[in-house]
């Protein structure tokens, strides 16, 4: 073995380019530890950034444009039917977008002195790994910070092999406006790219295998998006599972459970994401992912093996970019001998459909399956002067209170622009601060933020 | 029955440690004599093997939390009673394709609050938890003065100062780790002024580690009447010994450094002038000359000054010393030493070369006698047979207890260490 003799020795190897793996590698450059960062595509940013979280967000802005223009007719102002050039909108998204936020990493990359390897890391001990592919080499570590995120999970039975048949990755490309999309999942990424692909003039179907839309959410927050989701979309069909794919050459034939076949031009399979753990070399390490391929860890994202974290969606769910780079943030600082902990109350979940869902802390669901007693505020935005003015009342902002401390312990959120205002319910959570001091708190008038006071005013009244 | 494991018995007379890691969770299967937990006691961070296989059950101690020998620190259930390994994603609501997992309200692995209590995340800022964790108190086991039972900086700190089992929420096994006083050589330090009056500061809690250095290195300097004598050896020939050995050396796995060198010289000169390898027994009035020679070697860590000893250092050839050195060095860098690595030392030195500094004045490591600081060598011009040459100067300071030997003693002790540093073959031949 040539290759053997040539070992580099760094203080942190970072499996894995994505918002968890930068931030951790990042955080320990700053804290004078020298970190390299192992990602097979040479990247940084990762799924997030490259095929996920941010080019979705971005179509899903032109499908709020789209959506805006169309409603504004109701509002006596015509624009006219859209005509979309998908070159110059893929090109914008890829570019403008995607493009120049890696570029801005790389050069913060630059800044902090971190090294970005092009290769798959294959851990060979609890103390080195070879980078297989592009740039071959030996590395010797004290720490390293697994952060392979996660992939699409593939539908069970098996999808046909066709370029009609595509995941959430394929999807984001934007290979053509089918005429009819049958999007397969009807969780978070089903719902956002089916809002996508509807707004450019698809006939989407969903297809959702359990009784609701967004299982697991709360149904008070749901509930407005299904109506709004009934209008947009050609057809939802819940409690349904998709029996049969075949590509027939012309289209893709779907059999769904208690149904007609039908044919559509292009399949979205968004049926979840799974831990991507495998194929690491972890057997020779003394981390055992479980049998989601899912790595345990601890308060300060220790895995069993001391001289092994892991960060981000490799350590299950929620499997959400932000908590990712909050553990990233941990772990470097742990391995620095920092007093760090991933202890937070609120990881903010954000659902950017129209409208948006936002939740954070104790929901009512669970407090209710924890047999917890909680007070519930709401306020519904049809009192809200500001959602009036943007046409817009179907949302709603739930506090979850504790009934003897007046604690806010979670909080809900539907209605546009959600997603931006859950950061004061999350701040609001994780300070523990109290319904009092929500409502004691001036938010500016007219904004939909005022929902956060009105609600928790609405618990004092009386007191 | 459940099975309590307590500290156990560290040796020396040393009673307490402070727990660095916990290094398994509630739920864990472990085997025996695989690592439980990481303390720092005295000078060494150990890890505490498992005696046992079996579940743990529960986990009494946590980072920061200094603890006694005897106390529990964690309970090991019996094969018959083991609980499920609790899973450490938090349960989801539906496991169905394509959910959003609901945000978690606890994060993996902190253990369920205690019943009777308010239920749910205890109630701090963020800040006040990094606090709690820095001064190793237990925020679960405090009571918020704050609004809504909201606890504050001020509470956290109330609790670290408040002497162990004081709060009644907290039975002895879980009191915080007090922010005590250091003990003092007899003299208290004056009050310090307010300097927040001229700017902002903060504070910041001494480890372990750090609070036993300032103890004995401010025992040491009150205690002892120290002396210094400064001398330099010319190790321009050990030098090149050193330089033509390092790859027959580093293929025998050996890295070959001049401490190694400076370990064997010492070794020798101590049997030669034995009162520099004692200690003075000021109670009996008596100097307690030691037949053995175990060597201290100042290493510097990310955690502090660190100190340990190669045994019978005069009695092995220098490939030894250096392999045993190596190794030594990086136990204690990876916090892996044992408590054995670090006691029993005679006399000490304090290489400070690598960090460059024309000398240095170390304090004598308690109770030894004396000890040896080293600075980096440096090519100087030195007058020879009337001629200017150029030769590597290594300089020297001997620091050593007065009271145990006089400025010509130390000059005589120097001497012969330098002499042997500057006849290297001797030095290589000497078993």
């Amino acid at each position: 073995m040539v290759m053997g003799d040539l070992v580099r020795e760094v203080d942190v190897a970072v499996v894995g380019g994505g918002p968890g793996g930068y931030s951790a590698a990042f955080r320990c450059a700053e804290l004078g530890l020298e970190a390299v960062v192992i990602d097979a595509g040479k990247r940084l940013g990762g799924v997030c950034l490259h095929e996920g979280c941010i080019p979705s967000k971005a179509l899903l802005y032109v499908a709020g444009l789209i959506s805006a223009a169309d409603r504004a007719r109701e509002l006596g102002v015509e624009f006219g039917r859209p005509r979309i050039a998908l070159d110059a909108l893929r090109r914008w998204k890829t570019e403008r977008v995607v493009g120049r936020l890696a570029r801005g990493l790389a050069s913060v990359a630059r800044s902090k002195g971190v090294e970005v390897i092009g290769g798959r890391a294959v851990f060979e001990s609890s103390r080195g790994l070879r980078v297989e592919g592009d740039e071959p080499q030996k590395l010797r570590f004290a720490h390293a910070i697994v952060a392979t995120g996660s992939l699409p999970v593939r539908l069970p039975g098996g999808a046909p092999p066709s370029e009609r048949v595509m995941d959430s990755t394929a999807a984001v490309e934007l290979p053509e406006v089918p005429e009819r999309l049958l999007v397969i999942g009807g969780g978070y990424i089903g719902l956002e790219l089916g809002t996508v692909y509807a707004a450019l003039g698809s006939r989407v179907t969903v297809v959702e295998m359990l009784d609701g839309l967004l299982p697991g959410v709360d149904r008070d927050l749901v509930q407005p998006l299904a109506r709004r989701v009934e209008r947009l979309f050609a057809a939802i069909h819940l409690g349904t599972r998709v029996t049969e794919l075949a590509d027939s050459g012309a289209g893709v034939e779907a059999r769904l459970e208690g149904r007609e076949g039908e044919t559509f031009d292009r399949v979205l399979v968004a049926v979840g994401r799974r831990a991507q753990s495998e194929g690491l070399g972890l057997e020779t390490t003394r981390v055992r992912p479980d049998a989601r391929g899912v790595i345990p860890v601890d308060e300060c994202c220790r895995t069993e093996d001391p001289r092994l974290y892991a960060v981000g969606d490799v350590t299950g769910e929620p499997m959400l970019a932000h908590r990712a780079m909050r553990q990233g943030k941990v772990a470097a600082e742990a391995i620095a001998g920092r007093p760090s902990a991933f202890d937070n109350r609120a990881v903010p979940a954000v659902v950017f459909t129209d409208p948006e869902l936002a939740w954070c802390g104790l929901t009512e669901p669970e407090a209710h399956a924890a047999g917890r007693p909680v007070r519930v505020a709401r306020f519904a935005w049809a009192a809200s002067g500001r959602a009036a003015t943007l046409g817009r009342s179907d949302g709603l902002t739930k506090l979850v209170i504790d009934p003897a401390s007046g604690r806010v312990l979670g909080v809900g959120l539907v209605g546009p622009g959600a997603g931006e205002l859950i950061a004061e319910g999350a701040l609001a959570v994780e300070n523990a601060l109290r319904a009092e001091d929500l409502a004691a708190t001036i938010h500016a008038h007219p904004t939909l933020s005022e929902s956060f006071m009105e609600a928790a005013e609405s618990l004092l009244r009386g007191a | 029955m459940a099975r309590p494991f307590v500290l156990p018995d560290l040796g020396e007379g040393l009673t307490e440690a402070e727990i660095v890691k916990v290094l398994v969770a509630e739920g864990d299967l472990i085997r025996e004599d695989a690592p439980l937990l990481e303390v720092e006691t005295d000078k060494a961070q150990v890890e505490i093997p498992s005696p046992m296989t079996g579940r743990v059950e529960r986990v009494h101690v946590q980072p920061g939390q200094t603890v006694k020998v005897g106390q529990v620190l964690i309970t090991f259930a019996e094969a018959g009673e083991l609980m499920p390994r609790p899973s450490p994603a938090p349960p989801a609501a539906a496991p169905a394709p394509a959910a959003v997992a609901p945000p978690t309200a606890l994060p993996p692995r902190e253990a369920p609050p205690a019943a009777g209590r308010d239920e749910g995340p205890v109630p701090a800022t963020p800040a006040t938890r990094r606090l709690a964790r820095e001064l190793g108190v237990d925020l679960r086991g405090i009571r918020g003065s704050g609004p809504g039972g909201r606890i504050r900086d001020e509470d956290v700190r109330a609790a670290a100062a408040a002497p162990a089992g004081r709060e009644e929420e907290t039975g002895p096994e879980a009191a915080p780790a007090a922010a005590r006083p250091l003990a003092t050589a007899g003299l208290e330090p004056p009050p310090l002024p307010a300097f927040e009056k001229w700017g902002p500061v903060e504070r910041a809690p001494l480890s372990h580690l750090r609070r036993t250095i300032a103890e004995r290195m401010t025992l040491s300097a009150t205690l002892v009447p120290h002396v210094t004598h400064f001398d330099r050896a010319d190790i321009t020939e050990l030098g090149a010994i050193i330089g033509r050995n390092l790859p027959a050396a580093r293929e025998r796995g050996v890295s070959l450094t001049l401490t190694s060198f400076l370990l064997k010289a010492a070794a020798l000169a101590l049997r030669a002038h034995p009162r520099f390898n004692a200690s003075l027994d000021a109670q009996a009035g008596e100097l307690i000359l030691k037949r053995y020679c175990h060597l201290g070697v100042a290493v510097a860590t990310d955690r502090g000054l660190i100190v340990p000893v190669l045994r019978d250092v005069d009695r092995k050839p220098v490939m030894e010393i250096a392999r045993e050195l190596g190794a030594l060095a990086r136990r204690v860098r990876e916090g892996k030493a044992t408590l054995e690595d670090l006691r029993g030392g005679t006399f000490t030195i304090s290489n400070i070369g690598a960090l460059g500094g024309t000398g240095a004045l170390p304090i004598i490591n308690y109770p030894e006698v004396a000890i040896l600081g080293v600075a980096r060598a440096r090519e100087e011009p030195v007058v020879r047979n009337g001629q200017i040459v150029p030769r590597r100067l290594l300089p020297l300071t001997l620091t050593f207890d007065h009271r145990v030997a006089d400025g010509a003693d130390g000059a005589r002790f120097a001497a012969d260490i330098v002499r042997r540093l500057e006849r290297p073959d001797q030095l290589l031949l000497e078993l």
